[in-house]
């Protein structure tokens, strides 16, 4: 510790004073990764509680490694399991995902990072953590096989319109993580969905004989869409044990094709438990969200028009990334509604319009990426008549007393 | 009739250093009336370097209205104005005579006597500016009308002293002073007393004033947090607020005619060794009582309690409002990894560290920031620490945004700096928020 805190001491003054006076907040972003700073309390508030974005950021980072491990899980399971076969091991089939994974994370990291530290840099202010789950949550939402370019295109995107632009992390309206998936799916529909970016496809990094072309695995969600807009008589009977379809406990387990990180609904809730335990997750956003959905899920049952609506509503919560979605996408505390009776009424928007758009409109299968986007953008509204609510109390008292 | 109010949204804070129920008596050589202790105070002094004042002459008037004087505790030398920035003045130090001599004042018939000479009494003698008033938290104006007058009889900040140990001798001086202050109000007098505890019967005694009972963790006590529930301030409201101490200084005014500023203070924190309650006179340099009392390393002094007092040097001079002087340890040190580690020892109200294992413990906290300043990202977190009808962060915001009518409309009226002090601790984002408050008030008070 001793011997590292003298290496920062030693060119700190570079950064203070020296030539290197512009690159301060890189160097702080740095010096503060490694040390909590020196700084004391300057206001009349004399203690402090030891949390702190890093720790809050981190622990979100947290929340994430079990459904990135199963990702990488899945990954290596769809892939062998459609060239059929006997499975390898466990192990193999993890590493086999994590090395497609990886490129994609430091994709993320190093693209959003370096827009991120440019930025503090040239506006003279300190690093914010808020990218460090951004740039772990962009990979989890992508489809495997997408192309590298188009993660770090979709990355500078989000955060130079979806969060620069605003004033950086803290100032945002919409969800980075969530902007850039949007951004791919509508600048790039050809190669980010249909049926071959879900399963991986397998490349020369891993060995040559098992490369194989058009790999075909659509998401369930995909399948279906497809049923409704052919208006496939077959759909009409389509039953949860038919074998195009996996059953609730594999949707449940996540052994579906889908986007990295989204298709376990375990590891998801393994991540809310730390979310929630914690508190940095509004159990007020996720309860309302998955009720809405649940609702919107039951309102389609007894509707009953197609097949689609006819879906069991705990089938339809686990498919897709609804429940990744509603657990660590509507809770950003950013772009979500801030007061508490309004993130109830923003998190069962979420939910059931995510359902509703998936259903309506199968050309849009990710129904939860759409809904908490449009969410984001009225959550401060929900909040305006929130407190309007409190104004009017205190106009009333006044008028009372006159 | 007494109001019982049931505060949720709060939290006690763990932290090591109460004082224990031994009262004993200090004094120094030097005492030090500080215009800064005065929100928005512009202090015109009426002595100079060198003048001899007793007790109860004036040091300073306000520049506003000159009939409000400022006076000295103790009889001796005026030792030193202190001034800082812009020539700001700071402090003025007395050098306080061996044997203190007071002014007298005729308080003979006191009873008798209209409100207006009551007030040109307390207003002389200097005990008018132990009159808080809200909004604003300044000091009352000659002309206001208070809709009532708020007692708060119970700290519930951290290590706060205990107003019952500190009174049980007072009961006199207490109900004379009540009698003086339900003169100056048409409506009631307010006296509120803890809940959680089972002494609100010291209080019931009094006469003239409605007791009411809070209940609930910090800031139950504060006189903001008890006015909002009980007879919350709209706009053009006046409320007054005193400390339970001030009244009882007021009743003893009335009977000996002398500008006694004897109080009781408690002596804590976890870096003081023997942590006593002291009788002392008002503006006492605390070098006298942590001398030769204090544990090793660096040290922080605050003049008040850890989450809404004044900063001050070893040797510096407690402040006109305060009852309790706090000693807790400087947080000047690097922590190597220190957001990334199980931190099975850190105090956090969240249970983002390990430290949630072991509620019981109390903490030796430090001036630490642990972390840095950063653009609100959290939400939700103010909300649960703060018991009004008010949105903190909007609030807050709106004071930023320097935004008068938002400002109003939220209820800044209703606030003071001191309320949103749990909010300050425990944010994630370190925002100065009560020094953003209490811009947001100086602000609304120049514009209005």
């Amino acid at each position: 510790m001793g011997f590292l805190r003298k290496i920062l001491d030693n060119i700190k003054p570079h950064f203070t004073e020296g030539k290197l006076k512009k690159l301060y907040p890189a160097y702080d972003a740095f010096e503060t990764f490694l040390f909590v700073p020196n700084h004391t309390s300057s206001t009349s508030c004399h203690i402090r509680d030891a949390v702190d974005l890093k720790r809050t950021m981190g622990t979100v980072i947290l929340a994430l490694i079990p459904c990135l491990l199963f990702g990488c899980y899945n990954i290596g399971y769809q892939h062998f399991s459609q060239l059929g076969g006997e499975l390898p091991s466990i192990f193999s089939l993890f590493t086999f995902g994590l090395l497609r994974v990886l490129p994609i994370i430091i994709v993320s990291y190093v693209v959003g990072l370096s827009i991120e530290f440019g930025f503090a840099v040239s506006r003279k202010h300190p690093v914010n953590e808020g990218y460090l789950v951004t740039g772990m949550l962009i990979p989890l939402i992508f489809p495997i096989d997408c192309p590298l370019w188009i993660v770090a295109i979709s990355v500078a995107f989000a955060v130079v319109i979806g969060k620069e632009v605003f004033g950086g992390t803290g100032m945002n309206i919409l969800n980075p993580a969530l902007l850039a998936r949007a951004f791919a799916f509508f600048a790039y529909p050809t190669k980010l969905s249909g049926d071959k970016v879900w399963v991986s496809s397998g490349d020369k990094l891993w060995s040559s004989s098992e490369v194989v072309d058009g790999v075909t695995g659509e998401t369930v969600l995909g399948k279906v869409a497809t049923l409704v807009k052919d208006n496939s008589p077959g759909f009409e009977t389509l039953k949860l044990n038919n074998q195009d379809f996996p059953t609730l406990m594999d949707a449940f387990l996540g052994f579906v094709p889908g986007s990295i990180g989204e298709t376990s609904v375990v590891a998801i809730l393994i991540g809310a438990a730390i979310l929630l335990f914690t508190g940095i997750g509004s159990w007020r956003i996720i309860a309302s969200g998955l009720l809405g959905g649940f609702v919107m899920a039951l309102i389609f049952n007894l509707w009953g028009a197609n097949g689609f609506m006819d879906l069991n509503p705990f089938y339809q919560l686990c498919l897709g990334g609804f429940m990744f979605g509603i657990v660590f996408m509507a809770t950003d505390p950013v772009s979500a509604a801030q007061t508490n009776k309004g993130k109830y009424i923003y998190g069962f928007l979420c939910g059931f319009l995510a359902i509703m758009i998936r259903v309506f409109n199968p050309a849009y299968p990710e129904g939860i990426m759409l809904a908490i986007l449009f969410m984001n953008v009225m959550a401060p509204m929900i909040d305006h008549y929130v407190i309007q609510g409190s104004v009017k109390r205190r106009l009333k008292r006044l008028k009372h007393e006159i | 009739m007494s109001i019982s109010v049931r505060i949720s949204k709060g939290k006690n804070i763990s932290i090591q250093g109460s004082a224990q129920n031994i009262l004993k008596d200090a004094s120094s050589d030097l005492y030090s009336l500080n215009p800064i202790d005065f929100n928005l105070l512009i202090p015109k002094l009426c002595v100079r370097v060198g003048d001899k004042v007793l007790a109860g002459e004036p040091l300073f008037f306000d520049k506003e209205n000159d009939s409000i004087k400022y006076c000295s505790p103790v009889s001796g030398l005026v030792k030193e104005i202190v001034r800082g920035a812009k020539r700001k003045i700071l402090r003025v130090v007395v050098k306080a005579d061996k044997k203190n001599k007071y002014k007298k004042f005729n308080v003979s018939n006191y009873q008798k006597r209209n409100v207006q000479e009551i007030k040109d009494l307390m207003m002389n003698s200097g005990l008018w500016a132990l009159i808080q008033k809200r909004p604003f938290s300044i000091v009352a104006e000659e002309n206001d009308q208070p809709k009532s007058i708020f007692i708060s009889c119970f700290d519930s900040s951290p290590l706060a002293p205990d107003y019952n140990f500190i009174l049980s001798k007072e009961r006199n001086f207490f109900q004379i002073g009540l009698d003086i202050m339900s003169m100056f109000t048409t409506g009631k007098l307010h006296l509120n007393v803890d809940g959680n505890r089972d002494d609100g019967d010291f209080f019931k005694q009094f006469s003239g004033c409605q007791v009411n009972k809070f209940f609930g963790p910090h800031p139950s006590g504060n006189v903001g947090v008890q006015i909002h529930h009980i007879d919350p301030i709209n706009k053009g409201d006046v409320v007054w607020v005193l400390s339970p101490q001030s009244i009882v200084i007021i009743g003893r005014f009335f009977s000996k005619g002398l500008y006694d500023m004897s109080k009781t203070i408690a002596l804590t924190g976890s870096e003081v060794k023997v942590r006593n309650y002291y009788k002392i006179i008002q503006g006492l340099n605390i070098g006298s009582i942590v001398k030769n009392n204090l544990k090793k390393g660096e040290k922080r002094f605050i003049s008040g309690n850890v989450l809404s007092g004044r900063r001050i040097e070893k040797d510096g001079f407690i402040g006109f409002f305060d009852d309790q002087v706090t000693v807790i340890p400087e947080g000047n040190y690097y922590q190597l990894f220190g957001w990334a580690l199980p931190g099975f020892h850190k105090y956090s109200f969240s249970r983002l560290f390990f430290s949630w294992l072991n509620q019981k413990k109390d903490y030796a906290l430090d001036s630490n920031m642990n972390g840095e300043e950063r653009a609100f990202v959290v939400s939700g977190q103010y909300e649960n620490l703060f018991p009004m009808d008010i949105y903190p962060v909007h609030l807050i915001k709106a004071i930023m945004a320097q935004d008068i009518e938002l400002m109003e409309q939220l209820g800044i009226y209703e606030v003071d700096p001191a309320d949103f002090s749990l909010c300050e601790f425990a944010c994630t984002s370190k925002m100065p928020v009560q020094e953003i408050v209490r811009e947001g008030l100086d602000l609304i008070k120049k514009e209005c």
